[in-house]
């Protein structure tokens, strides 16, 4: 083990680590937003509007990310029209590429969260809501919103980890995240194992601060958590 | 005057596709009567009382609040202002209670006073306070549900219904999830509302509870009223042979 490579990696592989978080960071949130929107369609009741939801959603998982990634990378530039559009600047950067990929990708699942989370909701709580008069959006915002959050958080989290790992697919388009880092200068050394090995405790690293969070955020919107810490605090 | 009443139903029709759960029924209450509906399980009288606050909706007949027609459009929907309004002043209290999970018992004797009566946030916990003394679980207003006895969920989700100060109570099975020693604890509380003479429609298995707090019973079999009349008439001299035998066999209960 050549712990002087190892160490001697660590400036460039943070600055993997950089562009990995921003990947992760802005497909996650655009990816959240998309998906608020899929899951409104495939909750509306409209065959019309459900079908294409469930379209997208069933495409975008029942396909590789490597493969989605790879269409719109070499894909896109097939068409001459995108090549002559205003996008193109953006959409010939693999950095741009990767983003569109993880974040259509990441709406998909996370729709599913969603959708799972507020048809979880169990109907006697939105009897009960009807029942003293709530008005439809009133019982979504006050009822349905709130016990839905508390529901799927745990499988959302997990969704977000599954994407920090799933990120280092961005290396195959020449982008330089903390995978792409890695794979070049393990050739460049000749030590795959010191460096990629690495490279996997930062993976690890990054995971374990995130469940940290995320388990945090899990504790904020479930009061009854706190309030059932602080009498057996109390106790 | 029939105007004044706060509940008269003609002749309500419901069906599940061929299978017909009500199949015709009327009642009137007064201010200040107390209903009690009995009958096997299967009979209707749970899907009765979901009709009236438009839970379930039906395909024929119609319920008045005060003289008010509620309006159920072609596809089966009630209007959304209406029946908002008119729920907010029809109490309900479900057989599995319904406590928001998400909210202590305080919040949620105060939620609907806030967000629907508009009453503010000071006042609406002064009176879900003063309500959860009523009902004996002011000690425990800042607690979940789950942390709750079924017994005390039950007093809690009657205190929500209270906090609307409705007009009508409408109670679907109150006691029948709660393991027999909590039964006492809630029909207590009941009890004491029947006494102020609240307008109460109770869906129930407790037979001497309604015989004892009812101004008027009716025995419901396969979707049709058997039997109604004064409780006196219903438990002890009903016409109905099928009746006399129904309240026979669940008395003791």
């Amino acid at each position: 083990m050549n712990f002087q490579v190892m160490i001697e990696s660590i400036p460039a592989l943070l600055g993997g680590v950089v562009l990995t978080l921003q990947l992760v960071a802005v497909a996650s949130l655009v990816g959240f937003v998309l998906a608020l929107g899929v899951t409104g369609l495939r909750l509306s009741g409209k065959p019309w509007l459900v079908a294409p939801a469930y379209a997208y959603v069933f495409f975008l998982r029942g396909t590789p990310l490597l493969i989605q990634i790879y269409l719109v990378y070499y894909g896109l530039s097939q068409f001459p029209e995108l090549r002559k559009s205003v996008l193109w600047p953006f959409l010939r950067e693999p950095w741009w590429c990767a983003l569109i990929a993880f974040s259509l990708n990441t709406s998909a699942y996370v729709s599913e969260v969603m959708r799972g989370a507020i048809t979880a909701v169990p109907r006697g709580q939105i009897e009960a809501a009807k029942a003293v008069g709530m008005s439809a959006v009133m019982r979504l915002r006050k009822v349905v919103f709130p016990q839905a959050v508390q529901i799927g958080l745990p499988a959302y989290s997990n969704e977000i980890i599954l994407m920090v790992k799933a990120s280092s697919l961005a290396s195959t388009v020449t982008l330089l995240d903390l995978t792409g880092v890695a794979r070049s200068l393990a050739s460049e050394t000749y030590m795959p194992v010191e460096v990629l090995g690495l490279a996997g405790i930062i993976y690890l690293i990054i995971n374990f601060i995130l469940t940290r969070i995320l388990r945090g955020i899990e504790w904020l919107v479930t009061p009854r958590l706190q309030s059932e810490a602080g009498r057996i605090a109390k106790a | 005057m029939s105007d004044t009443l706060p509940l008269t139903v003609h002749d309500l029709h419901k069906s599940y596709g061929s299978n017909e759960v009500l199949r015709g029924i009327s009642m009137q209450a007064s201010r200040g009567d107390v209903i009690s509906i009995i009958g096997a399980s299967g009979s209707g009288k749970s899907t009765f009382l979901r009709c009236l606050n438009v839970l379930e909706t039906y395909q024929k007949g119609e319920v008045r609040f005060f003289g008010e027609r509620i309006e159920i459009s072609k596809r089966g929907k009630p209007a959304g202002r209406q029946i908002d309004r008119i729920r907010s002043r029809m109490g309900m209290v479900f057989q599995s209670f319904n406590l928001w999970s998400h909210l202590t018992i305080l919040q949620n004797v105060v939620l609907g006073q806030v967000s629907v009566l508009g009453r503010g946030k000071a006042e609406a916990r002064e009176k879900a306070e003063a309500l959860l003394e009523r009902v004996g679980i002011y000690e425990r207003r800042d607690y979940y549900p789950i942390q709750l006895s079924g017994g005390q969920q039950q007093r809690a989700a009657i205190a929500r219904a209270l906090a609307m100060d409705p007009d009508v109570l409408l109670f679907d099975e109150p006691t029948s999830a709660l393991d027999p020693e909590l039964v006492g604890e809630v029909l207590r509380v009941m009890r004491s509302l029947a006494e102020e003479r609240r307008t109460m429609i109770i869906v129930t298995h407790e037979m001497r509870f309604a015989r004892e707090v009812s101004t008027k019973a009716m025995y419901f079999h396969r979707g049709l009223v058997e039997e109604e009349g004064p409780p006196a008439q219903v438990f002890d001299a009903p016409n109905s042979e099928r009746c006399r035998l129904f309240v026979r066999q669940n008395f003791d209960h």
